[in-house]
């Protein structure tokens, strides 16, 4: 029933192995930080976020500094978004935010692009200047819409055509 | 009279089941006093996480990598529908961290070390190793069994970690470096989609839930072994057969009360 060393230090590797393991699968891939996420809370105000969605990424320059914590309605039926980043940040107060995506259809995330206002953004701050998203569903439909009124256009072709019958009439005046 | 003979024949298995499960809960309980109380079984404990999960980590990493080569594999070409492949990495991972590493690893480990266990305490209780136990007025339960109960209970947790960690290795070798993905986003992928609370937590309590049901049932079965050879025989496939069965019922009700 005794048990030898080597078994022992096996269990004791086996262990060890395990918890590193569970470690980088919470802190690596779990995104796990210690002592809280981010920290800095700010907050963006959109006409239309479109499929922005909690937990997207917050960009500045490509780089993730942050997520997006929260969205919810403001009373003025625009989209609040509680943006968290990283708190070591000194974003200007003039920073401005859009919602962009990546790729075609790819997610959609917030990018900052910083100003240059020496005075920072505090906690629970807003961001003033903001871009809404694209939605491609609207922009094809302007699209259509433009090509319908386009149409309309034809119509001033349709003219012109008649300016050259009036033009082959006066040929036919001139036979 | 062959119709009520069945009806009472329904009734006689309807009995012995919730008996069993009566008896079940018993021994869970009696086991659990037994593990917490003072003489702790240091070096039991050792010997039996030795059994249970070293012995068991080579299946277990090699299932991972082949489960995750797998599903790298079918992602990779479901994906390619949509030229969607960047998002390979959440694919494999989720479904591993989730899903597949929890559950899988407890099906691989009740066939491994869980058969072997109720095997090896059946067998102790055919050749009265537990009664000689009692006659020198030392608990069974707390000498042989529980360290066994609780040897599964740790290891657990511990193997489906690297089951999901050789899983993401094994998608992203077939993924990206067999076809031809792109290494960045296979990882960035990954780490955006998965949320330490609901994906990563959750995959642990699933995974300690699996370890002590399957330790529970391996030691029950093997403590209520019948005193044959035949009764050996049968703890041993009643516990594979009932630890994997309840692995993926209980398996559901974690998922659904967890709020994924």
């Amino acid at each position: 029933m005794r048990e030898s060393p080597r078994q022992e230090l096996w269990v004791g590797m086996f262990v060890l192995v395990g918890l590193a393991a569970a470690a980088y699968l919470s802190i690596a891939i779990g995104n796990l930080r210690a002592g809280g996420a981010g920290g800095l809370e700010i907050v963006a105000t959109f006409d239309e976020i479109g499929g922005l969605k909690p937990r997207a990424r917050v960009v500045v320059g490509g780089v993730k500094v942050g997520q997006v914590k929260a969205i919810d309605l403001a009373d003025d039926f625009r989209a609040r978004v509680t943006l968290d980043v990283d708190e070591q940040l000194p974003l200007p107060a003039d920073t401005s935010a859009s919602i962009l995506t990546s790729g075609v259809l790819g997610d959609q995330y917030v990018a900052l692009e910083p100003g240059g206002d020496p005075t920072t953004l505090a906690a629970g701050d807003e961001i003033q200047f903001t871009q809404s998203a694209v939605v491609l569903e609207r922009l094809i439909g302007k699209l259509i819409q433009n090509l319908g009124s386009g149409s309309s256009g034809d119509g001033g072709a349709d003219g012109s055509d008649d300016a050259g019958g009036e033009a082959a009439d006066e040929g036919g005046g001139a036979e | 009279m062959s119709a009520l003979g069945g009806v009472q024949s329904l009734g006689a298995r309807s009995i012995a089941f919730v008996r069993d499960l009566g008896r079940f809960s018993v021994f869970s309980l009696r086991l659990g006093n037994a593990a917490r109380r003072p003489p702790y079984r240091w070096r039991r404990l050792v010997r039996e996480i030795y059994d249970t999960g070293v012995l068991s980590l080579v299946i277990v990493c090699i299932s991972g990598l082949a489960v995750g080569m797998v599903l790298g594999l079918q992602g990779h070409n479901t994906l390619a529908r949509f030229g969607a492949t960047g998002s390979l990495g959440a694919v494999v991972g989720l479904s591993l961290i989730r899903e597949l590493g929890p559950v899988l690893t407890s099906l691989l480990v009740a066939g491994r070390a869980g058969s072997a266990m109720a095997a090896e305490i059946a067998s102790m209780v055919v050749t009265e190793q537990l009664d000689g136990l009692r006659m020198m007025s030392v608990d069974p339960l707390d000498f042989v069994v529980a360290p066994k109960a609780q040897a599964m209970l740790i290891s657990m947790p511990l193997l489906s970690t690297l089951f999901v960690l050789f899983g993401i290795f094994g998608g992203y070798v077939v993924g990206v470096v067999v076809l031809g993905g792109d290494p960045g986003s296979y990882m960035s992928t990954l780490t955006d989609a998965v949320v330490f609370r609901d994906d990563v937590l959750g995959g642990f309590l699933k995974a300690g839930v699996f370890g002590l049901l399957v330790g529970l049932v391996a030691t029950y079965r093997g403590y209520t072994a019948l005193p044959t050879s035949t009764g050996v025989s049968a703890a041993a496939t009643s516990t594979v057969v009932i630890a994997s069965v309840a692995t993926l019922i209980v398996d559901y009700f974690i998922t659904a009360l967890w709020g994924y």
